[in-house]
């Protein structure tokens, strides 16, 4: 049973290469200290956007201006060619789908349960709601423990299980903070192309990386965070140039084609 | 994947584990309700004055006018006006902590929260004995539910901002700030007493132990509209409080006002605790076992747990009423004292487990 409330209804589709959303020359004081100054940054539809940058950039907390989570003390964020202040929290979960950093759970709610949070925003029916559901799990690889409680898997496997919450939303905004961080080789590689899928099919979608390596492979354009502003923003293969690179990182970097695909690899300067 | 082409709904078969889950919670609840219709009439029939229960049945028939027969003057009195209203309120009070510590728990993402624990119902006992002691009657006889209800809704609050920090609420904060309140509601209860005539100290010290023994049709009249507002409003929050579990950031990010949620929420229970104190003093633990009894049989998800945590709440209040009255006839143990002995071992067991599972309190 739903609580029965007006709801909004979803955004209409954005063209491939139309804007889903930008800030515009944002500035976040947290604690007096400014985390972002001066940033702007597009989100366009059918594009995979990588965050990078040494940590503290302010990569996160330019994913929480974009979710609409963090007020701006200068600048403006628009979403749909709209300022976000104007948006209500229901209008905002059709718009945009925000995986955390870390996801936590107060209790044992069971992996399909967390997943079906996902169709909250939405006003469709139960039968469409297990179609998103089951898709959702089907992609991320987690359909097999769905029914085992959330609070019994390990970190990987909660990261999936959030991811696949996240999808299930099926926004055409798509933040994803960190979702490689505790993931393995083969699930790295199954997030990403996952993110390639959305943005293949029209969606926006975001995405804090700390491995360079993944985000050259897949990310349409990159943007290099540094001490709260944008150091450089473009396709991968234009952005990672090994002066910027060490100079952002504060270490030594080398970039080079892979032998065969001739894929950028970037790696730190090591003499062992 | 976009919004737009997603197919239009045709069934699919993965809702097997679902399905299977409503089928528990649907036998459980016609179990409770089952068997709250079945300790009604038997609660009714024992006590100092016995009645069977065929005949209990057969009054409450001729009282709604469908046959039955009436019984003799004594039994129809100690039928209608000292069984009955006492069965009705425990009822109340027993649904209203229930849900109240399901709720709870909700909002606060954690599971030891509870009225009697975090010091809500010591908060609002500190108002209906206020009221008490200062022999304030301009309400009438809601007066002392209004006193308990306004200093339960500061005490909610009060631990409410007290214990939040960073979006969560710790337990071992949490737990703390209900010592600290409940001490300093103490306080003030003894500050009370110290105030009052003798009259009002007989009543507040046999109030504090949490009874139902001076249930009265006018009482249950004082309780019934914040106890029936508060039950009726509860489980529309049930939905956003599964996503509440998620924490208050992805909750919003679900499409949940969050700050109206808990604003509301509190309210809530603030009027469902007041409710329950402002009759029967504070009755602990009621809300703290039955909730996580139903969570283990059923899973937490709320839509379930907060509507049967009020029907579980109403049978075991009922239960351990007559239970209080009849196993040390013809003396009356109190009510409370009663389920605060059967009520601190699960605490105990409780904490324990948490502990054992989060790997420490830091």
């Amino acid at each position: 049973m739903r609580f029965p409330r007006t709801r909004p209804a979803p955004p209409a589709p954005v063209a491939p290469g139309g804007t889903v959303a930008e800030a515009a020359s944002v500035r976040v004081a947290l604690g007096g200290r400014p985390v972002l100054d001066g940033v702007s940054v597009t989100v366009r539809a059918g594009e995979v956007l990588a965050l990078v940058g040494p940590n503290g950039a302010g990569k996160s907390t330019l994913l929480g201006v974009l979710a609409a989570d963090l007020p701006v003390s200068a600048g403006e964020v628009r979403m749909h060619g709209r300022p976000v202040t104007g948006f209500s929290a229901p209008e905002l979960a059709l718009r945009r789908a925000v995986l955390p950093q870390s996801a936590v759970l107060s209790f044992p709610f069971t992996v399909e349960d967390v997943v079906r949070m996902g169709r909250a925003p939405h006003a469709s029916s139960p039968a469409e709601d297990d179609r998103a559901v089951a898709d959702a799990m089907a992609a991320t690889e987690v359909t097999a423990f769905a029914a085992r409680p959330f609070s019994a898997l390990s970190g990987g496997e909660r990261a999936r299980v959030a991811l696949a919450r996240v999808l299930a939303q099926r926004a055409p905004l798509l933040l994803l903070d960190e979702p490689t961080a505790a993931l393995d080789l083969r699930h790295q590689e199954l997030v990403l192309r996952l993110c390639r899928e959305r943005a293949g099919a029209g969606d926006a979608v975001v995405v804090v990386l700390h491995d360079l390596g993944l985000a050259a492979a897949y990310a349409h354009r990159v943007a290099v965070l540094a001490a709260g502003r944008v150091a450089a923003d473009g396709p991968p293969a234009e952005v990672f140039a090994e002066t910027l690179l060490s100079r952002v990182y504060d270490q030594p970097v080398e970039v080079f084609p892979h032998p065969r695909t001739d894929a950028l690899l970037i790696t730190p300067q090591r003499n062992l | 994947m976009t919004v737009l082409d997603r197919p239009s709904g045709t069934g699919t078969d993965a809702a097997a584990p679902p399905r299977r889950r409503r089928s528990t919670t649907g036998l459980l609840t016609a179990g409770l309700a089952l068997a709250l219709l079945a300790l009604i009439p038997v609660a009714a029939s024992l006590g100092a004055y016995p009645v069977p229960v065929g005949d209990v049945l057969a009054s409450a028939q001729h009282r709604i006018g469908l046959g039955g027969t009436g019984l003799d003057r004594v039994a129809e009195s100690v039928l209608w006006n000292v069984r009955f209203p006492r069965i009705v309120l425990a009822l109340l009070v027993g649904a209203s902590l229930g849900c109240a510590g399901a709720l709870m728990q909700g909002v606060f993402g954690n599971p030891l929260a509870e009225p009697g624990v975090i010091g809500v119902s010591s908060g609002a006992a500190v108002g209906a004995v206020g009221a008490i002691a200062f022999d304030l009657t301009f309400l009438g006889t809601w007066t002392v539910t209004l006193f308990a209800f306004g200093s339960g809704l500061a005490t909610s609050l009060l631990v409410y901002t007290m214990s939040r920090s960073g979006g969560r609420t710790e337990v071992v904060t949490l737990i703390l700030t209900g010592i600290a309140v409940n001490a300093f509601g103490g306080a003030l209860i003894g500050l009370f007493l110290f105030f009052a005539d003798t009259a009002a100290v007989n009543q507040i010290t046999f109030w504090q132990l949490g009874s139902l023994s001076a249930a009265t049709w006018p009482k249950v009249l004082a309780v019934l509209p914040c106890a029936v507002l508060g039950l009726a409003v509860a489980p529309l929050y049930a939905r956003r409080l599964d996503l509440l579990a998620l924490g208050e950031r992805p909750a919003r990010h679900l499409g949940v006002d969050v700050e109206r949620l808990r604003l509301v929420l509190v309210l809530v229970i603030a009027l469902l605790t007041a409710a329950a104190v402002s009759v029967s003093g504070i009755i602990g633990f009621v809300g703290l076992v039955v909730p996580h009894l139903l969570r283990m049989l059923a899973g937490p998800g709320h839509r379930f747990l907060v509507p049967a945590s009020a029907l579980l709440g109403a049978l075991v209040l009922l239960a351990a009423d007559l239970t209080a009255r009849t196993v040390a006839a013809p003396a009356e143990l109190p009510l409370g004292v009663l389920t605060a002995l059967l009520g601190s071992p699960f605490f105990f067991w409780l904490l324990r487990r948490t502990r054992r599972r989060q790997g420490g309190w830091a």
